[in-house]
């Protein structure tokens, strides 16, 4: 008898949700080439780091309790975020570390979330993908996922088996691109200058197309460079690894008409 | 000094706009970090050290009445004395009155955070008495009348035509003819300045990197050796020290040695590091005729046993604001304190006040760079989400910002209705920038759009397209 399939829970982001669902699409298209089930519980909407990095402790807890609930009995709950990865993994045991039941709870579901391409390459010890996509890409290490749950080798790692990718470093590929969440909308001209730093870093790095595995700033310097007048494709790195990249336009141009 | 911290949106966008700091904060990102990496590199031991500085801290916090009790009982026993300041004022009149009862017409200096926090300088001047700054950084923006926008490259906000122009106005008995485009040659001036200042001064006032328990010593470390000048010519050596300075002991000094100058300047060590241990003895062949340590509080003692305890490991390396990419982009005076970058964003609103300085824990992406370099592991950016946390506690937010926020909580912790308002959302945010594929003005968001546009949604949330799809594959 076959071993049962690992079941996932998609989380898929506030992002992901009202921006760009392709994205969402590539990480079950994914995880399902990899042999899982995915199932989207509907009570998910965003994992609460707005108000966590605002400072509204209740507020934050309120929304992480219902993630918690929506997604217990999983094998694994996997995020194409590094960001609300990170917020699941790191933080929501943080949040209730003074509330034994609940922490454990939160602690047991911090365990089993991973940020998806992590999951794939670190978990489910996928070493190539059958995909292709014409261009030089870099890529840009989005803080959280670099940081906090420590993604850096993995998309690389996978990137290097599409084939007609060639993958050309970012410097400063580390540097925060200037989003950080509740940051741009308080400190916007910082914020602004950040991402022009990190465009110009992205067009002298040669590449024809930037990737990376967080929406926020894949918003961010997509939104730059296109104000800068660059033809950078812009992409989530899982559209890539999906092969689903031609159905989509890249991030912030404009759709082919057909 | 008065902070503008409050005004940190205004001093940010003025230094946006500042050519000559703009040139200066692209050297400094290109500089510190590599150095550091390429140290760290270097000791393979460097994480294992990391864990050993905490623990020496940590230990230090948890018995620091022991530690500075017996730094005191030493310091004494080598003929010297400890003054215990609570605040600024105490700290100012401490050194006042040393400097006074021995007749001091000048003063030296070397690097000291200290004196800038109490603005010694500005009351040793007030009373008569000409304090001037040894560390050729802090030279500079004295002549300048300037403060320090890093802790530990205080100058590092200036390109070096703008130091020869300042030299040029300020040392007006050197020839005018002289060059000085290069930095050997600036250095050679202040020097050449310097060496007289050392010899006509009274009393030498220093900082101090640690305070060893067990011996009764101040540490500093300097690349100049201006520290070892300031305090070996003179009647008397004030060291001003912050109570958390002090180790138990000089094997832990030399633990914390180790990560000091590898994540400060990426050296191996810094060119000097001068222990002070009392006043000169009979047999000494020179050294001050007095020794005092001024310990400053000034709300330290107050963060023991909170959630900011762990700030009070920080030693003064500077690799936070090094690494920091708001520093980078805006520099050390935007800060509008004495303590700029991640760790003046957890500090300055301790000292100074949260209503002043409630800005600067929020001017952070939370990248967590600084923490991923602190020598001390200090959680900079937790210690800064719970200064936030304080600031929604009281409401300090801008109105418009906390509404938004609430009607989002309201809606997040509602399912159904918050994906009846993305859903709608999406369809008619991509409905209207689709063709384009982006917005070039977005109310609401005109922060963003000002200098950059804003992707359009495709036009379909990701939750309403899986119900479709879960649909399809139950009716199929």
């Amino acid at each position: 008898m076959p071993a049962a399939p690992i079941r996932v829970g998609l989380f898929v982001t506030c992002l992901v949700d009202l921006f760009r669902p392709s994205v969402g699409f590539a990480a079950v298209k994914l995880l399902e080439d990899a042999g899982c089930t995915v199932e989207v519980p509907q009570a998910q909407t965003c994992c609460g780091q707005p108000a966590y990095n605002s400072g509204d402790k209740a507020d934050t807890k309120a929304i992480a309790r219902q993630v918690i609930e929506a997604f217990e009995g999983f094998d694994y709950v996997v995020v194409p975020s590094g960001s609300c990865g990170g917020m699941i993994r790191k933080h929501y045991p943080e949040l209730f570390a003074d509330e034994p039941a609940i922490f454990q709870r939160a602690q047991h579901l911090a365990m089993r979330t991973y940020e998806l391409i992590s999951f794939l390459a670190d978990v489910l010890k996928v070493e190539r993908v059958e995909a292709r996509y014409e261009g030089v890409a870099t890529y840009h290490d989005s803080c959280s996922g670099l940081r906090e749950l420590g993604v850096k080798e993995q998309p690389r790692r996978l990137l290097a088996s599409v084939d007609g990718l060639r993958l050309q470093e970012l410097p400063g590929a580390e540097v925060c691109c200037g989003f950080g969440g509740t940051f741009c909308i308080k400190y916007p001209e910082i914020s602004e200058r950040m991402a022009a730093d990190k465009a110009a870093d992205i067009v002298a790095s040669g590449a024809d197309t930037l990737l990376a595995g967080d929406m926020g700033c894949l918003l961010n310097m997509a939104g730059k460079l296109t104000r800068l007048g660059k033809r950078v494709r812009v992409r989530h790195v899982a559209e890539v690894l999906a092969g689903s990249a031609e159905a989509t336009a890249p991030i912030g141009a404009a759709p082919e008409r057909g | 000094m008065q902070p503008t911290s409050h005004a940190f949106k205004d001093n940010a966008h003025q230094a946006l706009g500042n050519a000559n700091l703009q040139k200066a904060l692209a050297l400094m990102r290109s500089g510190f970090p590599a150095r550091r990496a390429a140290a760290v590199a270097r000791l393979p031991e460097f994480e294992a050290l990391r864990d050993q500085g905490k623990a020496i801290k940590d230990h230090v916090l948890e018995n620091l009445d022991f530690y500075l009790e017996t730094f005191e009982k030493n310091v004494k026993a080598q003929g010297g004395h400890v003054h215990w300041c609570r605040t600024p004022q105490e700290a100012r009149d401490t050194v006042l009155a040393i400097c006074q009862r021995l007749g001091a017409k000048t003063v030296t200096k070397g690097k000291t955070m200290i004196a800038e926090e109490i603005a010694l300088n500005d009351h040793l001047e007030q009373n008569g008495i000409t304090p001037v700054e040894t560390d050729l950084g802090e030279y500079i923006i004295q002549i300048r009348k300037e403060y320090p926008s890093h802790i530990i490259a205080p100058a590092i906000h200036l390109v070096k035509e703008q130091i020869a122009e300042s030299f040029r106005e300020t040392h007006r008995d050197l020839d005018p003819a002289r060059r000085l485009e290069e930095a050997p040659t600036l250095v050679a001036e202040a020097r050449a300045v310097l060496r007289q200042k050392f010899l006509a001064a009274d009393v030498g006032i220093t900082g101090a990197n640690f305070c060893v328990a067990e011996t009764g010593s101040t540490v500093i470390v300097t690349n100049e050796g201006n520290g070892d000048l300031t305090q070996t010519l003179t009647k008397a050596h004030i060291v001003l020290a912050s109570l958390e300075k002090v180790v138990p002991t000089l094997e832990d000094l030399s633990t914390i040695l180790r990560l000091l100058a590898r994540s400060a300047t990426g050296q191996e060590f810094s060119t000097y590091t001068t222990v002070s241990t009392g006043p000169r003895r009979p047999e000494d062949t020179d050294g001050p005729g007095e020794f005092h340590v001024v310990f400053l509080d000034n709300g330290r003692s107050a963060m023991l046993g909170t959630e900011f305890q762990d700030m009070l490991r920080c030693i003064r390396c500077g690799a936070c604001m090094n690494h920091c990419p708001v520093y980078a982009t805006v520099g050390g005076h935007a800060y509008g304190w004495v303590y700029p970058g991640p760790m003046g964003a957890v500090l300055t609103p301790t000292l100074v006040g949260v209503d002043e300085a409630g800005h600067l824990p929020n001017a952070s992406t939370f990248c967590g760079r600084c923490e991923s370099v602190c020598p001390m592991k200090i959680p900079l950016p937790g210690m800064m989400r719970h200064w936030r946390e304080r600031e929604f506690e009281r409401q300090l937010s801008p109105a418009a910002y906390r509404y938004g926020l609430a009607l989002w909580a309201f809606l997040a912790q509602r399912p159904p209705l918050y994906r009846f308002v993305t859903g709608l959302a999406s369809r008619l945010l991509g409905w209207a920038g689709g063709p384009r594929g982006r917005f070039r003005s977005l109310p609401l968001a005109q922060g963003w759009t000002a200098g950059r546009d804003m992707p359009a949604p495709e036009g379909r949330s990701f939750m309403s397209l899986w119900a479709e799809r879960q649909k399809h594959r139950s009716a199929a």
